[in-house]
This record gives structure tokens, C-alpha cells and sequence, in this order.
């Protein structure tokens, strides 16, 4: 077997090489100088970085051999007519339509709210006319869970996303959507969703990502970065939906302050190997994140999740449930940790990992993990795996409902714990919807 | 950092206070007629093969093991960085008194009986513990419950014995259960073991007394690597019980044993350890046992000493239906690092297991539990329960849950849970109410919080153990 550590440094790029970098750059000069010096060092970080090793704890159960880096390019603008939007579909307060990095279509938000101080809009325009805020919060994280490489080629390469800035006091009742598009054959596409809720602030994003054709072979290297502001409200809902051919990686960190909360919910639905690395730092007293995220594999997909916790302030809580439906050959790798610093008293936490087995072929790994140096806390955590209750299974076979129309109303009921989470019903719909559509295209 | 309570006025030397540490810290001198010197090379090799006339397959296996050993790096992309301490050059890896295993106390030399005096083993007991298999250093010393179940056709000895005189028993199945490379510490013990005990038990039978062994170190920088392989044939039963104290020393000691246990078809073996090394040694262990259809192998294993434990008792569900089950109690004082936990396998149907952990950290103790459970594809009705408790008792105590669990499959269901908690405010103000000291109100929670594993040791190993608990909750309160 290869080891990918001691490839040539010209492999350690695969197709983003330096003049592939440079190329880029050229296209983004207009930018402000900071963001062009932060892509040139996360450039050297991501050339200099070897490929994650089998010994690396940090993928561990991880499948490397589909982690190529070849036969990728920055994907050609497109005519957006040609690409499939029929499902866009959320009537909310505003609406940005990214497709290979280019906004194509954009509904604005109300004057109302543009008055009151709400900037929903591309990150390039961002960076342009809102530097110093852009440069407070855009990756401003560590990448700790074990994809330093990635992440690195994340920053280095990102052209466009969306800016969300919600300013003080200011509650926005619609979701604001986010819909990242991925066109043509082996596009590598970098997306990134930069949301800052300020004080007191309250917001819901809807984040889509989606590839024009199911068979193309696509690159997406996606983050997200969610900064709330005390006692800050936001729900951050993300539709993870690339072509069944890709290989994704998405990028989280949330920043939680003083009596804020978060809700963040997440679908996995397509890829052939996706990872998923979401890191959520509690701050400050009163601080609450929920994470939540839905898997529906199949074929021979992989899910790959990790997620961290850090409690760094007391009375904090964060509750984290993961749920995994694995049909067919899929395999799914939960690692999730909980950590909580020595100060860190009177800490909630809870982390719990459901993969519900609906084949003889599936597989599940869970590891969930604590980390805990604080004696005045709750911290408890729990894994399953097993197929559907035999009672269950039972009812359905008795009534005559075929194996695939069970495993439906199996895999919606095993989820609906999480999807009865999101307030908004459109939204709700939609993630049913991706959920469908994967049945039916299977 | 420490924390603004009493444990950091007490000494440097002995962070740990409460516990009885006199009692297992003494050191006689002792004719080491056979002394490898320090360090590990092929003649480190040749000459421990050389004092125990080896068969020439035995020194081949330990160059082989030690080849593995060397170019195996240190695990420290998963475990702690503590490892990187241990000095291979400064350790002594064979010693022994040249001594025949005795056959009665009066055989016993002095000097040892006195070592036994210092361990707290009451007159009675000893006599009462027919059986102790006492090792001393690298050679078992003592030895009397031998003759006693030979009868029953059991062979009960150490290992250079066991290969010796009964190959055809114990080759078979000898590095089988733990290959040598396995791990770094499993080859470094597989080139240079010693000591240790080799069971057989015959087809159906059952011992009806546990078979026991004690462990010390008593060299300064000695390392003990200690062999133990036991074969429990078709539906035959034993219990062997160790328990370990060592001197307290100033420079780090090494010990790293090798068990592996084969149970056969309808066999069943229950092991049970009370580790309580001083407050110095690395104890980086590996246990694991081979269960055949239908045979139940149960790991009892209690931590309280040593700087550094890593062990993770393991069963590999070889046949249909067998059962593994691991019990631990770990409990971590200032200046310690408990890293324990277990490993489950399921290679057969309908195979089941059970792991059941408890941790205590004090001070600024750290507990940490690591445990797999694996069951691959295309097995049927296999399950797996994990419980890690864990009981913090000062406020920057510390302690970790690492499980790993893999499942294939829709056929096997696997259930972990873990929760991290202090002691109950509550039942400390109920106790103290009623007259108990602080102290004494806590060393009753933890005991209650370890109560119903405690109850599955043997009557003098709980009572052990609950004085053991009493003595460190002394230090941990005020």
C-alpha cells in the first residue's frame, strides 16, 4: 500500500498547484491585501502538509484512499439557466444564489431591514466594503479536528460565499437562504457561509449545497463560520446534497458568547466521501449550542463526522445528537469530543450518536469521547448501533409494506426527533424532500 | 497548576498522602546471582536464555521479539506523552535468585518470609492462601497450591517450567493469543520475559479454589515482565487472582506483562487484578483471552498504584456464543494516570460481552477509560453493552472517555453509555449529619459508587480494596 506521507511535495498539491494558486489569485487581486496574505500562507500551510496518515487519530476508521487531490479545476462560470434550481424554495427574507462561485441570482432583503443594519451579501462585496468585520470573523479558528490540510486549501482557494451580519438587537423572523451551487466535471468548488450575530440578535439560515448533475465528478471544500454575539439567537440549518460522486469536505466553527444560543442542524445526503468537521467553542456563561445532524447513506457512501465541544467558560451546555440511517454499503465514522477546561464548573453536556442499521452490509463506527477536567458537572454521552426494534419491524412486514417502503418510513421516523427541531415548516420540508428524493433515487 | 487545597502543602516527594505507601516500600538486599546488567541488546538475550536453559525456539522467538520491539515506535499518536519518560537503557531486564521454586513455607528463605511480612498477609491467611504463588522479582519463589490441584492434573508453574518440561501443552497456544507484535510493550516483554505463571487445566475440571499469585518489584530500575498463559480445556473452570504491591522507589521502574488466557470449548476463567504499584512505575500491560464456543472468559481488574497504567483487557469471541466481560475499577491519586478500559472482538455469532468501568479520580489524578468493541461483517445476534462511570472529587480532577465502536451489519446491536459526575452534596451532608467525619462520608460514596463491582471480587480483595478507598479519601478532603 502507498503511503500518501511520502509522496513527492508536486503530489502533496494534486491539481492546486502554485500556478493553479496564482491563477486564482489573479482573480480575486482586487481584494483587500490581509485576505490575500492570509491565502498566501494558508497556501504554504496546505503545500506543505502531508496527506492524513492511517496512525493519525484524527481519521481513524477514515477511508484515505479516496482523499485524491487530481483531476480537479476551478470550474468554468456557467450559464445558470442550464443548471437545475427547480427545487430553490424558500420564501424567506432573502436569498443568494452562488453557482461556481458566482452569484447568479439574488433576492435581496427588504428595505426595511438593509435599513436597520442587516448586510446579506456575497463575501467578495464584504471584503470590499466591510473589511475589518470580515477580517474579525472569517477563519479566524483553529482547525483542530484533524484536516489542518484541507482547511488550509479551503482558505487558500475560497473565491465567494455569503456574508450574514445581523446587527444588535435586531431579529430576523424569515430564514435567509444560501444556496452554493457545483457545475460541470471535475469542478473543485470552496464555498463558505460567514454568519455574525451581534448582541441580542436573532437569525435563521438555510445553507444548500448542491451539484447540477448527479454523475459529475466534483471537488467541494466547503466552511462555514458562525460568530454569536451575547445573548445572540441563531439556527443554522445546512443541506449538504453534492453530487453522488463527489468528495466533500465542510468546515465548521461556532463561537458561542455569553447567554447566547445556537442551533445547528445538518444533512448529509450526497458525496461518495464526506467529511464533516464541526467545532463549537462555549465561551462565556450561559452559552448553549445544539448539534444536531442527519445521515441518510447509500450505495457506498461515506460519512465521516468529528466533532469537538470545548466548554471554556462556566454554565455552559451544549447537547450534540448525531443520527445515521446506513442502507446498502455505506459506512458511516462518528468521533466526537466533549472537553471541558478546568474552570469550566457547573458544564451540561451531552453527546449521543444513533446509527440505525438498515443492511448486513453497513457499517458504523462511533467514537465518543470526553474529555473532562472539571469535578461540578454533567457529562455523559452515549452510542448505539442496531437495526429497528423487532415489534417494530414486525408491525410493517404483518401490514405487507415492501423492504423499501419501510426502510422509508423507518429512516423518517428515526429522524423526526431532529427535524421536529426546525421551527420554520419550509424548511423542514425541504430537508424531507432530500431525504425523499434519496429513496426514490435509489 | 494545583489546586488551593491541602494536598499541595504536603510534600513533593509523596503527593500522594493517605495512602499506606510504607507498606509495599521496602527493599532488602538480595543476592542477584543472575543480573543482566542495564540496557537491552542481543546479549541482554543471550544471557537470560543462557541462565534459564532455554530450548533453542524460545531464544529465537526473544531475538525475534527483540527485533519487533526496536523498530516499533512509541504509541504517542494516541497515548500520553509520559511514555516518552521511560529510560530502555537504565532498566535491569533479567534478574533472579537462582532460587528452585520452593515446595513449603519452611523452604521459604528468611528474608523473603520477612518481604511477605511487610505485604500484610496475616499468619492465618497465609496458611488459609495455600496457594500463593509468590513471585519474587523474576522467579516464582513460593509455590504450594501446585500439589494440591496437580491431583486433579492441573499443572500450575512458572514459565521457563512450563516450556520446559510441558512444550506440548503450552507451545501451542504460547504468543498465539498476543503475537509479539502485537504492541511495543508485548515485544519487549516477549524478548525478555520471565516469571510468571503457566496454567492447564484439564478437560472438565473445575478448580475449586482460586489459584493466586502475588507480583513485586524489588530492584531499583528493575523492570518485571512477567509471562502468564493459562489454558482451561473443554468445560473446565479456574479463578487466578493477582495482586501486586512494589517498593516505592526514586527512579521510574518499568513493568510490562504479557497474559493470555485460551478458554476451550464450555470453558470459563475468571481473572482477577488488584494492581497496586508504587507511585513510580509504568505498568504498561497486555491482557487478552480466546474464547472458544460457548466459553466465558471475565476480566475483574482493579487499578489504584503506578504512575502509568495502560491496560486494556480484551476478549476475542472466537466461537459461537462465547462471552466475554470486563470489569474495572480504576482509581487515580495526585501524580497518576489510570489509562484502562477494555476491547471486545467478535469473531463468531451470537457472541456476547459486557463492559462494565468505573473510575475515581482525586486530586489531580487522571482517569482515563479506552475501550473497542468490534463486530465485522456478516455475524448475526452479536451485542455488546458498555457502561464507563466516572466520580471526580476535586474540583480540577480529570478524566477521559475514549470508546471505539465498530458494528457491521443489522444483525448486532451495541449500546455504550458514560457519565461524568461528582459526589452527591446531598448524601455527604446526610452522613455528616449523623456524626461521620467529611473524610469518612465520602470514603462511604465512593465505595457505594464502586459497591456493586467491589461485591464480585473475593472477600479479601474487596476488603482490600475498601481500605485501600478509605485511606486515599483521607488525603482528599479538608
Amino acid at each position: 500500500m502507498p503511503t500518501v506521507a511520502t509522496k513527492s511535495p508536486a503530489t502533496l498539491t494534486g491539481s492546486f498547484t502554485p500556478e493553479a494558486f496564482a491563477a486564482h489569485l489573479a482573480r480575486v487581486a482586487h481584494l483587500p491585501a490581509w485576505w490575500l496574505d492570509r491565502k498566501r500562507a494558508a497556501y504554504a500551510r496546505f503545500a506543505a502538509l502531508p496527506f492524513p496518515k492511517r496512525t493519525d487519530e484524527g481519521w481513524r476508521f477514515a477511508s484515505l484512499g479516496g482523499l485524491t487531490l487530481d483531476g480537479f479545476a476551478p470550474p468554468a462560470t456557467v450559464d445558470f439557466k442550464q443548471t437545475a434550481h427547480r427545487e430553490i424554495g424558500v420564501t424567506g427574507a432573502g436569498t443568494l444564489l452562488l453557482a461556481n462561485h458566482k452569484l447568479v441570482f439574488h433576492e435581496p432583503i427588504s428595505p426595511g431591514l438593509a435599513a436597520r443594519g442587516l448586510i446579506f451579501d456575497t463575501l467578495q462585496n464584504a471584503l470590499l466594503q466591510h473589511s475589518e468585520l470580515v477580517r474579525a470573523h472569517l477563519l479566524t479558528q483553529p482547525s483542530k479536528l484533524g484536516s489542518e490540510k484541507f482547511a488550509a486549501l479551503h482558505e487558500a482557494f475560497l473565491e465567494d460565499g455569503a456574508f450574514i451580519y445581523v446587527p444588535k438587537n435586531l431579529e430576523v423572523e424569515l430564514p435567509l437562504g444560501v444556496f452554493h451551487y457545483a457545475a460541470g466535471a471535475g469542478a473543485a468548488v470552496f464555498p463558505h457561509t460567514l454568519i455574525v450575530a451581534d448582541d441580542h440578535a436573532k437569525v435563521t439560515i438555510a445553507d444548500f449545497f448542491r451539484s447540477s448533475h448527479e454523475a459529475e465528478v466534483q471537488f467541494a471544500c466547503g466552511g462555514n463560520d458562525i460568530h454569536v454575539g451575547h445573548g445572540a439567537n441563531v439556527t443554522y440549518v445546512a443541506m449538504q446534497d453534492w453530487s453522488r460522486e463527489s468528495l466533500s469536505f465542510q468546515f465548521n466553527a461556532t463561537v458561542v458568547r455569553r447567554d447566547a444560543r445556537v442551533l445547528s442542524v445538518n444533512l448529509h445526503s450526497g458525496a461518495r466521501q464526506a467529511r464533516h468537521e464541526s467545532f463549537s467553542q462555549l465561551q462565556a456563561p450561559g452559552a448553549h449550542s445544539e448539534m444536531l445532524a442527519l445521515t441518510i447513506a447509500h450505495g457506498t457512501q461515506e460519512f465521516d463526522q468529528r466533532t469537538l465541544q470545548i466548554h471554556q467558560a462556566p454554565n455552559t451546555s451544549s447537547n450534540l445528537l448525531y443520527k445515521n440511517a446506513l442502507l446498502d454499503q455505506t459506512r458511516t465514522i462518528f468521533s466526537g469530543l466533549i472537553v471541558v477546561d478546568p474552570d469550566a464548573q457547573k458544564t451540561d453536556a451531552y453527546q449521543s450518536n444513533r446509527n440505525l442499521m438498515l443492511s448486513s452490509d453497513a457499517e458504523a463506527n462511533s467514537l465518543p469521547g470526553l474529555e473532562i477536567q472539571a469535578n461540578d458537572v454533567r457529562c455523559s454521552h452515549g452510542a448505539t448501533s442496531a437495526r429497528i426494534d423487532a415489534e417494530q419491524e414486525f408491525y410493517l412486514q404483518s401490514r405487507g409494506i415492501a423492504k423499501p417502503q419501510a426502510d422509508e418510513l423507518l429512516v423518517f421516523g428515526f429522524f423526526e426527533e431532529v427535524l421536529s427541531q426546525i421551527q420554520n415548516q419550509e424548511l423542514h420540508d425541504q430537508l424531507a424532500a432530500i431525504i425523499r428524493r434519496k429513496f426514490k433515487d435509489n | 497548576m494545583k489546586p488551593p487545597t491541602e494536598l499541595s502543602g504536603t510534600t513533593v516527594d509523596n503527593p500522594v498522602i493517605g495512602i499506606d505507601q510504607s507498606k509495599g516500600d521496602f527493599q532488602y538486599d538480595v543476592k542477584y546471582e543472575f543480573d543482566a546488567g542495564t540496557g537491552l541488546s542481543e546479549r541482554t538475550i543471550d544471557y537470560i536464555s543462557a541462565a534459564k536453559k532455554e530450548a533453542a525456539w524460545i531464544k529465537e522467538f526473544r531475538l525475534n521479539a527483540l527485533k519487533v520491539f526496536q523498530s516499533k515506535p512509541m504509541p504517542t499518536h494516541w497515548a500520553t506523552k509520559d511514555l516518552e519518560n521511560i529510560n530502555f537503557d537504565k532498566i535491569r531486564y533479567y534478574l533472579a535468585s537462582g532460587q528452585k521454586p520452593k515446595r513449603s513455607w519452611d523452604e521459604v528463605p528468611e528474608d523473603i518470609k520477612r518481604t511477605f511480612e511487610r505485604l500484610g498477609i496475616p499468619e492465618q491467611e497465609r496458611k488459609f492462601l495455600a496457594g500463593v504463588e509468590a513471585q519474587f522479582d523474576s522467579e516464582a519463589a513460593y509455590s504450594n497450591i501446585k500439589d494440591l490441584v496437580a491431583k486433579q492434573g492441573v499443572i500450575f508453574c512458572n514459565s521457563t517450567e512450563a516450556l520446559r518440561e510441558h512444550p506440548e501443552i503450552f507451545r501451542k497456544w504460547f504468543g498465539k493469543v498476543i503475537p509479539t507484535g502485537d504492541n511495543k510493550f508485548s515485544a519487549l516483554n516477549s524478548a525478555v520475559f520471565s516469571g510468571g505463571s503457566f496454567i492447564y487445566v484439564p478437560p472438565g475440571v473445575k478448580v475449586a479454589h482460586p489459584l493466586q499469585a502475588y507480583f513485586r518489584i524489588n530492584a531499583e530500575n528493575f523492570g518485571q515482565f512477567e509471562r502468564t498463559l493459562i489454558i482451561v480445556d473443554e468445560g473446565a473452570e479456574v479463578t487466578y487472582m493477582e495482586g501486586c504491591t512494589a517498593p516505592k522507589f526514586s527512579t521510574a521502574t518499568l513493568h510490562s506483562a504479557v497474559v493470555e488466557l485460551v478458554a476451550l470449548k464450555g470453558a470459563k476463567i475468571q481473572y482477577i487484578t488488584v494492581q497496586n504499584w508504587a507511585n513510580n512505575v509504568f505498568n504498561l500491560v497486555t491482557k487478552r483471552g480466546l474464547a472458544h464456543e460457548e466459553a466465558e472468559i471475565k476480566w475483574i481488574d482493579c487499578n489504584i498504584g503506578s504512575r502509568l497504567t495502560m491496560k486494556y483487557p480484551g476478549v476475542i469471541l472466537k466461537g459461537r456464543k462465547a462471552r466475554g466481560e470486563v470489569l474495572s475499577i480504576a482509581l487515580a491519586n495526585d501524580g497518576q494516570h489510570q489509562d484502562t478500559g477494555a476491547k471486545m472482538v467478535h469473531a463468531a455469532d451470537e457472541t456476547t460481552s459486557n463492559i462494565i468501568a468505573k473510575s475515581i479520580s482525586v486530586g489531580q489524578g487522571r482517569s482515563t477509560y479506552r475501550g473497542l468493541v468490534h463486530i465485522p461483517r456478516h455475524l448475526k445476534g452479536c451485542k455488546n453493552n458498555t457502561e464507563c462511570d466516572a466520580l471526580l472529587i476535586n474540583t480540577n480532577s480529570r478524566t477521559d472517555t475514549y470508546p471505539a465502536i465498530t458494528v457491521r451489519g443489522d444483525l448486532n446491536a451495541t449500546q455504550h453509555e458514560a457519565s461524568v459526575s461528582k459526589i452527591n452534596e446531598e448524601m455527604i451532608f446526610y452522613m455528616q449529619q449523623r456524626g461521620l467525619t467529611e473524610a469518612q462520608a465520602m470514603s462511604l460514596a465512593v465505595n457505594g459508587f464502586i459497591n456493586d463491582l467491589a461485591r464480585q471480587f473475593p472477600m479479601e480483595y474487596s476488603v482490600e480494596l475498601k481500605r485501600l478507598i478509605d485511606l486515599e479519601m483521607e488525603g482528599s478532603v479538608g
